[in-house]
């Protein structure tokens, strides 16, 4: 009864009502928004070290195909480019590649016993470049001509462009991922937000003739939905972060396949899933709930 | 809590000239109305269902905008006002909705604080205001009770609570005593009086013509979208007062001093 309260003890009641059902179901769904946001990030900044690990790996060597001349020996002639090679600037270690080795390479295509005495095996040299100067494809070029020696360089530049090319690709994908589940984010919030005012919309219209401000209102939508949001951007990210680091567990220091060598700092990329959740939600809220107060008189 | 209103009675609250009110594409709710209430008057406003009592109402309360004429509350033309300065014109105006339309989810406690709180008004500043407005319209016990517990007579008077709590310098009470017996009908009658009587301007819709003659209040009658000639003829002439309605080419309203409500005249709560 009145005994009970003490007008001076009295807290103000929440102005829009709560609709724990509604509410739930959208936290799940922005949740799982930003469970696929993260883990998309995370596997994007994975596949894009990948790539650049591989071209780096590239950009530091290339292959030197020797031909013979003459009566000249294929070992002699892989030698005298080894060494020609060897006093070229920017060229660290140039070294000729052991037949045996260079038969390996073959066996793929031609099988263990499908390489003959007298098949000619082309030689090669394997050549590190130095890393902060390094030689290019014609400098080497013009060093084996200048030794006499009849042979083709391969800098990796071919596959080199395919693998920053497919990382470029996995970044514009990763970009164009986050981007969309963003978008299907503020969409799901905007839809909620006119749920929201449609559902209250006595409540609504009861502070709208009250003298409540159009900005006061949408406040009271964005506050909410910016909260929810949030709440799911923690537990989505969250979630990312777990399969992330069980990867990471699993798979070792490569992680669970050498193409995602996944670090333990990648996963520090849900941290601002909260508030990037959270901000989407109350710019979508925001706006969506401006449009339909404006409608009012 | 409430003090008496130094306003200057020949102030114009409300001004209708030409107004016209269409919904859609229907034919005129309200046509050609023309008049204007002074500050500290008390009117009501009567007419059969469905003549336009409500829409007038809503025009003056700023829930709709005429389709054709001219509105000035307070002295401002509301077909030139800003977007952004209606809702503080509309905190100048309390209103007791046909429905009552209280919050269904709030206490009768924090229903009437809204007004404060969308005014921006710390609690701190109302609190004691509130639970004394509370006690006055014999809602004292029941301020953390929520509005589907109160009956009919209790549910008015927390709408009428909410709507005078700001000291709105007009009330505007759509069918306040629709859902009400004869005897407590009189009693939120002598509220408003008393509200009257302290400054405020009100203007009541009604449809129950014996509330109206009885309370001797000056009326006009709406019928079919238009203000007819007045419903009330004069039952104490008192030349000093200007307080009533001037409708062009109409005969000025009478106007008799309202009851005064005493402590002991407080609303009390129904019977068990």
């Amino acid at each position: 009864m009145s005994m009970a309260f003490n007008p001076e003890r009295w807290k103000p009641a929440a102005l829009l009502p709560h609709e724990e059902a509604h509410d739930g179901a959208l936290v799940f769904v922005v949740a799982v928004l930003c469970f696929l946001a993260c883990a998309t990030a995370i596997f994007a900044m994975s596949a894009d070290r990948a790539a650049q690990g591989w071209a780096n790996q590239l950009q530091g060597s290339a292959t030197v195909i020797i031909r013979t001349k003459g009566s000249e020996s294929p070992d002699m002639a892989a030698s005298r480019a080894a060494e020609a090679l060897a006093g070229t600037p920017g060229v660290a270690q140039a070294l000729v590649l052991e037949r045996a080795k260079a038969e390996a390479l073959l066996e793929p295509w031609l099988g263990k016993d499908g390489i003959i005495e007298d098949l000619p095996v082309p030689r090669l040299v394997t050549v590190e470049l130095d890393p902060t100067n390094p030689a290019s494809a014609k400098a080497l070029d013009n060093a084996l001509k200048a030794a006499g020696v009849d042979a083709t360089v391969d800098d990796h530049s071919l596959w080199m462009q395919d693998i920053i090319h497919a990382g470029q690709i996995a970044r514009i994908a990763a970009v164009s991922l986050f981007t969309l589940m963003a978008l299907a984010a503020a969409s799901v919030i905007a839809f909620a937000t006119r749920a929201g005012l449609s559902a209250r919309h006595d409540v609504v219209e009861i502070m709208h003739l009250t003298g409540a401000t159009d900005s006061f209102i949408a406040n009271l939508f964005q506050t909410r939905f910016a909260a929810m949001a949030a709440l799911a951007g923690f537990l989505g990210g969250g979630a990312a972060a777990v399969v992330a680091a069980a990867i990471r567990l699993l798979g070792g220091g490569y992680g669970l396949i050498p193409v995602l060598p996944i670090r333990w700092l990648d996963l520090l990329v849900t941290l601002p899933s909260p508030l990037i959740a959270g901000l989407v939600a109350a710019i979508a809220a925001r706006v969506t709930a401006l449009g339909l107060i404006k409608a009012m008189p | 809590m409430i003090e008496l209103a130094d306003r200057d009675q020949t102030e114009t609250i409300v001004r209708f000239d030409g107004v016209g009110l269409r919904y859609g594409r229907s034919p005129e709710t309200l046509q050609d109305l023309s008049f204007e209430l002074k500050a500290g008057s008390f009117h009501f406003l009567t007419g059969p269902s469905g003549a336009g009592k409500s829409s007038l109402l809503k025009l003056i309360y700023l829930a709709h905008r005429p389709s054709r004429g001219r509105i000035e509350l307070f002295g401002q033309d509301i077909g030139r006002a800003k977007r952004k300065d209606l809702p503080f014109l509309r905190r100048r105006i309390g209103v007791v909705f046909q429905e009552m339309n209280l919050l269904e989810h709030m206490s009768v406690f924090d229903n009437v604080a809204l007004p404060m709180r969308l005014a921006g008004q710390k609690p701190a500043t109302y609190r004691s205001d509130i639970a004394e407005l509370l006690q006055w319209v014999g809602l004292g016990a029941k301020m953390h009770a929520m509005p589907e517990t109160l009956s009919g007579g209790e549910r008015q008077r927390l709408a009428i609570a909410r709507a005078v709590v700001a000291r709105p310098e007009i009330i505007l009470a759509d069918e306040p005593t629709g859902n009400l017996d004869q005897e407590m009908g009189q009693r939120i009658l002598k509220l408003f009086s008393e509200l009257n009587r302290l400054g405020t301007t009100v203007l009541i819709a009604s449809h129950d013509l014996d509330l109206v003659t009885s309370s001797g209040m000056p009326a006009f009658n709406i019928e079919s979208g238009r203000l007819t000639s007045p419903l009330i003829e004069a039952i104490e002439d008192d030349p000093a007062d200007d307080l009533g309605l001037v409708a062009s080419g109409e005969p000025e309203f009478v106007y008799r001093r309202p009851l005064t409500l005493s402590d002991e005249d407080r609303l009390e709560d129904e019977g068990p």
